[in-house]
């Protein structure tokens, strides 16, 4: 056995309560075996791998029960034997790239120093040993890589640095926090591809935590399911993907947006043992034909016909290039063609998706369309009427009004500082479309309940809400200046699955019961297929493939759109 | 690498223009230069002839392109009070302000390094608080009251060191300097410590914020998880990523230090730069003035451009960009 948790407690004190962040935690590693731990957000997963190598953030402490590794208790263990067991004997690697590297030191460096600490061995041996596993994780041209700078690196190559840096000290237990979180879908593979197989070939106890169930599916041959610091479920990964016993990892898998069939409604997770909210019972819905919300504004009723069949949204040839350098003369500019001569047109009442892993430029068409950046050349139009001219035209302003956009993190994208009331009235306030004060209070609170927050939460600010509850005013917001159109740019990448599902509903209902147009942008197909009529794959800046969703899932034209596909996690092979 | 250099060059002269523009507008507004020269029983004859040797009847341009190009061979005129070339008034009092500055600079360094790396790590320690606390004192009291107290203290009460003056120097032809005597040290000693509270108490607190903050980041968390000891990733990992924004706040300091150790050098009575222009500003001697003001601001470019050119070699990002 190379590593056994037995019965561990892990609380984090504050002044007044204790918090248990992980309470009778059991686990247990072999060498040459990937175990999966996984569950949502605040379920303590982190904590238990930060506790094994005692690096648990103040206050947090171990309280009870026993880590042994290799037979040998860690616990209790002072500062100095445990600095000899880090990265000596095991070796952790967190989740984002980017900032797990020192941004000074080059790489060579930062490997050497590892290397010297954890062997003992010569500058130039340890030099030698560095190249060596550089090579070992997939980096070409170890040699002269040594001397770049991190930020020289792309985000998959950096991982594999922070692999290999992992690995320097020759342990025999991996720790992985999210190792592929940050990362492109098609990065992902490769990276758990790599970790798979040192874990083979070094023989290597490997515990990835995650919050993602299709990387346990690809890479985890045991998993154990965590819920509010408990283990809830632990055994062979076929087993509990293909045929879970506790009513928690059923929801958490049929949360899951599936990949390989289109369903109505998502799944929701319903396991909640008493304490959690129960807004979606509580719920009160507005009758759209009477309320405010389904009427139009004087603006709107003027300017845009209600018969209007017109595109929701059109966009022609519309391109943007962004400035990597400047200088005088034109062609010493380095440009980069974020969006490249784009054209496409969703019709009103359809749901458009738009795909692509980072940096295609899917981000940037939409915030073009919204009018946060200017195109270099093309057209926009919104309901058939073109946005780009002067934001004084009525008729442009009117089309705006039609148009809104939620944004991906829940976090920044509200006001600090301002009550839900204030964030939500804004654009009724901005536009003047409610008779008076009074009147835009209710009906502020009319979609506060409407998108499932309840009225009460006017009075409170953004800081006292959940991750998803916060998205959930980012729609109250964006339908309140009551639009046709809804951008939704990768509105629930920043949230659990659980909760993925719930604001996924939501806005597939408001979609129905408003008649919306919806411009969906992810990088996530399982979430795309169960969202979308139409689909957009982005590479580049450029579109390659535009096709029905069932289409493009089941016969994908382009060669890119059929990489993406073969990449997509899948967990059917256990279903 | 080589445009960013000569753009931060060509800011530096752009900077020397505006100063020398200032400069040499003083003398047209600070009182009338002739008027200044002469005595009482001058003739008017004799003020026109003199206003026509300073060339003062020429168009304004021609005067200030004059003054530029004597500015720029170091030749400022003569001062109105001793009479004498004022760049060679400068070149006599500039070692002792130099060597104040460097002595007072190096104690700002050392103690604020050392002690906001070791308030950033042992945060709740009682020794911290102690420094942390005392350090206020460095910041709210002026710099003439501990310059009085020093004074009151060491050389008053316990006699230990001189109260004032530049005692010890030793002549090497070209600079005046008080390193080689022992008496020379002891005269330097609390003029500096004067000069340095300040900018120590700054440099330590940024120095402490900083490694607050580096020490959150996810490449402190790695490194410790790799099992390095807690002195490299001290003063290696967290160290290096806190001297950009301290090598700034540096380099401004440094200049301060040299245009600003005016009260110092008056509390101790240090015969430097600093005294020599409180002195020029009581009997309104325009050509020191003039020259002190382009002399300052000479100093604070060349601290700043060698500043930019440091982050570059601490920071390999910068190198990329190249802002």
């Amino acid at each position: 056995m190379l590593l056994e948790i037995d019965n561990l407690d892990v609380d984090f004190k504050a002044r007044r309560l204790t918090v248990n962040a992980a309470k009778s935690v059991s686990l247990h590693v072999e060498a040459g075996e990937v175990l999966g731990l996984v569950g949502e957000s605040g379920a303590g997963k982190s904590t238990i791998g930060n506790a094994i190598i005692d690096l648990l953030e103040p206050p947090g402490q171990v309280s009870d029960g026993s880590i042994r590794f290799n037979g040998e208790e860690l616990r209790g263990k002072d500062e100095d034997a445990m600095r000899h067991i880090r990265g000596d004997r095991i070796g952790m690697i967190f989740q984002d790239p980017q900032t797990s590297l020192n941004p000074l030191l080059r790489i060579g460096e930062q490997l050497v120093e590892t290397i010297q600490k954890t062997k003992r061995v010569s500058q130039a041996q340890a030099q030698q040993n560095a190249i060596e596993l550089l090579e070992s994780v997939g980096i070409t041209e170890a040699k002269a890589r040594m001397r770049s700078y991190p930020h020289e690196f792309s985000g998959g190559m950096r991982q594999r640095v922070v692999i290999a840096l992992a690995l320097a000290g020759d342990p025999d237990l991996i720790i992985a926090d999210e190792p592929t979180t940050a990362l492109d879908v098609s990065v992902q593979a490769q990276i758990l591809d790599l970790i798979r197989g040192l874990c083979k070939t070094r023989n290597l106890g490997v515990i990835i935590v995650t919050h993602d169930i299709g990387v346990i599916a690809n890479i985890a041959d045991r998993v154990a399911v965590m819920y509010r610091g408990n283990i809830v479920e632990t055994g062979d990964v076929k087993q509990i993907l293909g045929d879970p016993q506790h009513e928690y990892t059923k929801s958490l898998i049929s949360a899951v947006p599936p990949a390989d069939k289109r369903l109505h409604r998502f799944a929701s997770v319903d396991y909640i043992d008493g304490t959690g909210d129960a807004t979606a019972n509580t719920m009160q819905r507005i009758d759209i034909n009477t309320h405010w919300l389904g009427k139009q504004s004087q603006l709107q009723q003027t300017h845009i016909d209600k018969d209007n069949k017109a595109p929701a949204i059109e966009v022609s040839d519309l391109s943007l290039s962004f400035k990597l350098q400047g200088a005088i003369l034109k062609r010493n500019r380095r440009m980069l063609k974020a969006v490249d001569c784009i054209s496409f047109a969703i019709a009103q009442g359809e749901s458009f998706g738009l795909v692509g892993e980072s940096g295609s430029g899917k981000s940037t068409v939409a915030r073009l369309i919204a009018g946060l950046h200017k195109p270099d050349a093309g057209s926009v139009e919104i309901l058939g009427q073109s946005v780009l001219g002067s934001q004084k035209d009525p008729l442009v302003k009117a089309a705006r009004l039609n148009l809104q956009m939620i944004f991906q993190d829940p976090y920044s994208s509200l006001n600090a500082r301002l009550r839900v009331l204030d964030i939500v009235a804004e654009p009724i306030r901005f536009y003047k479309t409610s008779d008076n004060e009074k009147h835009t209070r209710q009906i502020v609170k009319d979609l506060l309940d409407h998108v499932g927050l309840g009225a009460d939460a006017a009075l409170r600010y953004p800081h006292e809400f959940s991750g998803g509850q916060r998205q959930r005013i980012s729609i109250a917001r964006a339908l309140a200046s009551r639009p046709r159109v809804l951008i939704c740019d990768e509105p629930t990448s920043a949230l659990d699955v659980s909760i993925q599902a719930q604001i996924l509903n939501l806005l597939k209902d408001l979609q129905e019961e408003l008649g919306l147009t919806l411009l969906f942008i992810s990088h996530d197909l399982p979430v795309i297929r169960q969202m979308c009529d139409r689909v957009a794959v982005m590479r580049h800046g450029a579109i390659c493939e535009i096709a029905e969703t069932e289409t493009l899932f089941e016969s994908p034209q382009h060669e890119y759109s059929q990489h993406l596909l073969k990449l997509m996690p899948r967990m059917d092979v256990f279903g | 690498m080589l445009a960013y250099i000569l753009r931060r060059l060509g800011q530096s002269v752009l900077v020397m223009a505006v100063v020398s523009l200032i400069s040499f507008s003083l003398f047209n507004f600070v009182g009338d230069p002739v008027n200044n020269m002469v005595g009482q029983e001058a003739t008017r004859e004799d003020r026109v002839k003199i206003y026509q040797e300073l060339g003062l009847d020429d168009p304004i341009f021609t005067q200030y392109f004059r003054f530029v190009g004597n500015a720029v061979r170091g030749e400022f005129g003569l001062s109105y009070r001793s009479k004498r070339p004022v760049d060679e008034l400068i070149k006599e009092r500039l070692p002792a302000t130099l060597e104040l500055v460097l002595v007072s600079a190096v104690i700002a360094l050392v103690f604020g390094i050392v002690a906001g790396v070791y308030t950033g790590i042992r945060r709740d320690g009682w020794l911290s608080k102690f420094i942390l606390s005392s350090s206020l004192v460095g910041v709210s009291l002026p710099t003439f009251i501990i310059g009085i107290g020093l004074i009151y203290l060491f050389a008053v009460t316990l006699r230990w060191l001189p109260s004032s003056g530049r005692a010890g120097i030793v002549d090497l032809g070209w600079w005046r300097t008080s390193f080689l005597t022992l008496d020379g040290w002891r005269s330097i000693i609390l003029p500096a410590i004067t000069l340095s509270l300040f900018q120590l108490t700054m440099i330590l607190r940024l120095v402490r914020s900083e490694m607050l903050e580096v020490m959150q980041t996810d490449y402190i968390k790695f490194a410790r998880a790799r099992g390095l000891s807690e002195r490299a990733i001290n003063f290696t990992h967290a160290l290096k990523n806190t001297l950009v924004p301290v090598i700034t706040i540096i380099g401004l300091n440094i200049g301060a230090l040299i245009a600003f150790s005016v009260i110092t050098e008056t509390v101790f009575q240090w015969p430097g730069t600093g005294l020599m222009f409180i002195q020029a500003v009581d009997f309104a001697d325009v050509p020191i003035m003039a020259a002190y003001l382009c002399f300052v601001a000479l100093v604070f470019v060349v601290v700043n451009l060698i500043v930019d050119l440091l982050y570059v070699f601490i920071d390999p990002r910068i190198r990329i960009t190249g802002r």
